[in-house]
């Protein structure tokens, strides 16, 4: 079998505010099909380091490449990312379908309408497609916001908390649809804070401290039933080795 | 997969984010209502702030369009950013690939097209309450008024995608741009004055001209600044 | 399974940074600073008890001693703060953006010293505490306005990388505003007055003892205004290393 393509690659990334390091020398690689689930504190640098890769923040230092190409000077890889974040990234005086063709739009669809209406009936949302986003609850505001982040089938999906908020439903769509998107090639990042989520669809799993990635393994070689409490002793024994450098 | 994938042009995507704009105005017109009230209601509410037998109506016309243009544009503008802000729908903007100049530009439109909605009722509105002729003059003004339109908003879509982020947000927006907005304002009202009185050209051209050169620079100048504006 | 070191617990609250940058920052009030206020008070004994009135104005000439040189130095502030503003977005070093935030205040300062002087002069010698015309009068106004909402900016932002390329945006900016606010005032007041000759600077005739009080306060206040920059810079480095302190209090918490 030949190996996978590399769908993206993050090189001694860092960043910095001011002087905190919010992310710290991280070094990812995924392949077409991967799907990473990354845990940590709050305060870890996950977003940031989800946010830095999907090109809203400018690396300190290191680089990202989206299938080979640099993701600040190149704007065909960043037409190859999707971002989820705990934010809707919608307008609410649209549409949902207004929302996600508008979207569409953006990365240069051929066809607009069919790819919004296709995104919206993954999320199977479709139903409730022609109500202006203020008339949605939350969940479905997630839903629609999904089907826009993935309108134009990127390979790289950067996922920030998002089954904050869904219902049964809402989470079910999203798993079946990142498992579509594993299928397809594409290569997903899903930041989390419950371990028993992130496990359940991942093939790989990291902890980031204090920006750095301490722990990575692949989801074969971990016990899931244990893995919980492991994090946790990670995330604790951290927490007290800095209240002593500071004492 | 990703075949049917293809970065859109500066101005094809410059002309997709002002038509949002403008469909989300279109949906919620609050914010053109407010300015178009707020246009009308000043145009009437200065006509009483002077002594009719000393100075005629004509005469205070093009103050009075000018004070309530930089107004009333300061109502649109300060919306421009606020409907990115609120779910952050900037970030799937500055996540596609489209560039930020693209962005600005067409942000900088939908501004235009709202600002000149409302010039296309207030200029009438000036011309009937403070009876001005429609002709010649009036033609020209509407000229000078663009050209102020196109300084102001170029200046004021910065000033609003910077005002945003900021602690003081609406506050800070008239502050920013105000002093901005001297040197169109006195060249467009030195002009229009000199148009509406019939002046010759000779003596408009001079001010035309500084208007010109302003809304080049700051075209120029603030679409090369804009990128420095967004979360880095 | 991998288990990478856990390195940032040492690294993220050095111990020994903190005093040997707090020994670095010098003093914000010293030798500079006193010679320079000494030598404002040394030009005013001069300006006022050994240098002749002058024959047109009388006392009210007195004031271009510190009038002329307050401009001047809150010109070169402000040039400075635009410059910084564009080595700043070129290199990102956060020394161009102190100097510049140090500058702005300093030019407002003498900004306000300007007008206020340009305004007690104009009430004396053209019986009318404020007028239009004049385009130094005017011109400075706007300038005043411009670097007033440039601290204000500063104030509304928290983030300090934020906060120095937004207020670097707004000083190159600004200083392509200038001379259309020049040109415009210009065109303005050439209509209404011809240009003022009095404040040309060595236009009136000046007796070589005012001449040399005038040039001399030129020299003084220019060393007012390094003193008074360098002093803010210094607070702006002290500010800078509370906050840093703050922050890393906060983490380790």
């Amino acid at each position: 079998m030949a190996p996978t393509p590399v769908a993206v690659e993050v090189s001694g990334l860092s960043r910095s505010f001011g002087r905190r390091r919010a992310v710290d020398g991280v070094d990812l690689s995924l392949r077409s099909g991967d799907c990473l689930a990354l845990f940590g504190p709050n305060g870890a640098g996950k977003t940031t380091l989800l946010r830095v890769i999907a090109g809203l923040l400018k690396p300190t230092a290191g680089a990202v490449h989206v299938g080979g190409r640099a993701l600040r000077d190149d704007a065909r890889a960043r037409a190859q990312v999707g971002l989820i974040s705990h934010q809707s990234m919608l307008y609410r005086a649209l549409t949902a379908r207004e929302n996600v063709e508008f979207a569409a739009r953006l990365y240069g669809l051929a066809d607009p309408a069919s790819a919004a209406t296709r995104a919206l009936e993954h999320m199977r949302i479709l139903d409730r497609a022609d109500a202006p986003v203020r008339a949605l609850s939350r969940g479905l505001q997630q839903r629609v916001s999904i089907a826009r982040a993935i309108v134009h089938e990127p390979t790289v999906v950067l996922l920030d908390e998002p089954y904050t908020g869904l219902d049964a439903v809402g989470s079910a769509a999203l798993s079946d649809m990142l498992m579509l998107l594993r299928s397809t090639g594409a290569a997903l990042l899903l930041v989390t804070h419950s371990v028993d989520e992130g496990l359940a669809l991942a093939s790989r799993a990291a902890i980031m401290i204090r920006g750095r990635i301490v722990r990575h393994d692949a989801i074969g070689a971990i016990d899931a039933n244990t893995y919980g409490a492991e994090y946790r002793a990670l995330v604790i024994g951290d927490g007290a080795r800095a209240a002593a450098s500071v004492a | 997969m990703n075949g049917a994938t293809r970065v859109p042009g500066t101005l094809t995507s410059a002309w997709l984010i002002a038509r949002k704009d403008l469909a989300i105005e279109f949906r919620t017109r609050t914010a053109f209502l407010s300015a178009l009230v707020f246009a009308v209601l000043a145009l009437c509410i200065f006509y009483f702030t002077w002594d009719e037998s000393i100075i005629t109506a004509a005469d205070r016309a093009p103050g009075v369009l000018w004070v309530v243009l930089a107004f009333s544009a300061l109502l649109g503008l300060q919306r421009s950013f606020a409907i990115e802000d609120h779910d952050r729908g900037i970030d799937a903007l500055l996540v596609s690939p489209i560039s930020r100049e693209a962005l600005y530009i067409g942000k900088a439109i939908g501004n235009v097209i709202f600002l000149g909605a409302i010039e296309l009722v207030a200029i009438p509105a000036l011309a009937l309450f403070y009876n001005l002729h429609f002709g010649r003059a009036m033609l020209i003004v509407c000229l000078i008024v663009l050209l102020a339109m196109i300084g102001i908003v170029a200046i004021g879509t910065l000033f609003s995608a910077m005002a945003v982020n900021t602690r003081l947000a609406e506050l800070l927006l008239p502050m920013l741009s105000l002093p901005f907005f001297v040197p169109v304002l006195m060249d467009a009202a030195q002009a229009s004055v000199r148009v509406l009185a019939g002046a010759p050209m000779s003596t408009v051209w001079p001010w035309l001209k500084i208007l010109i050169a302003f809304d080049i620079v700051f075209i120029v100048a603030c679409t090369l600044a804009f990128p420095f504006t967004l979360e880095e | 399974m991998t288990t990478a070191p856990l390195r940032g617990a040492e690294q993220s609250a050095p111990p020994h940074f903190q005093p040997t940058s707090a020994r670095q920052v010098k003093p914000a009030l010293d030798w500079l600073f006193a010679v320079a206020v000494l030598a404002v008070a040394g030009l005013y004994v001069r300006a006022l008890a050994f240098t002749p009135p002058d024959a047109l104005q009388g006392m009210a000439q007195k004031i271009y001693y510190i009038h002329i040189a307050a401009w001047l130095s809150a010109y070169l502030a402000v040039a400075i703060t635009a410059l910084m503003s564009i080595v700043y977005l070129w290199l990102h070093d956060d020394r161009a953006d102190r100097l510049a935030e140090a500058c702005a205040e300093v030019a407002l300062i003498f900004l306000t010293v300007g007008l206020c002087t340009g305004s007690i002069w104009g009430h004396r010698i053209w019986g009318a505490w404020w007028v239009w015309w004049d385009m130094r009068l005017t011109l400075t106004l706007f300038l005043w306005f411009v670097v007033a909402a440039y601290l204000v900016l500063r104030g509304a932002i928290e983030e300090p990388a934020m906060r120095a390329r937004y207020s670097a945006v707004l000083g190159i900016l600004a200083a392509l505003l200038i001379p259309f606010i020049h040109l415009s005032v210009y065109m303005f007041s050439a209509r209404l007055h011809p240009m003022p000759v009095a404040l040309q600077p060595g236009a009136p005739k000046m007796s070589p003892q005012m001449l040399v009080t005038f040039l001399s306060s030129f020299v003084v206040f220019m060393l007012l205004d390094i003193a008074f920059i360098r002093a803010r810079y210094r607070i702006g480095v002290l500010r800078e290393l509370a906050a840093a302190a703050e922050a890393d209090g906060g983490e380790g918490r």
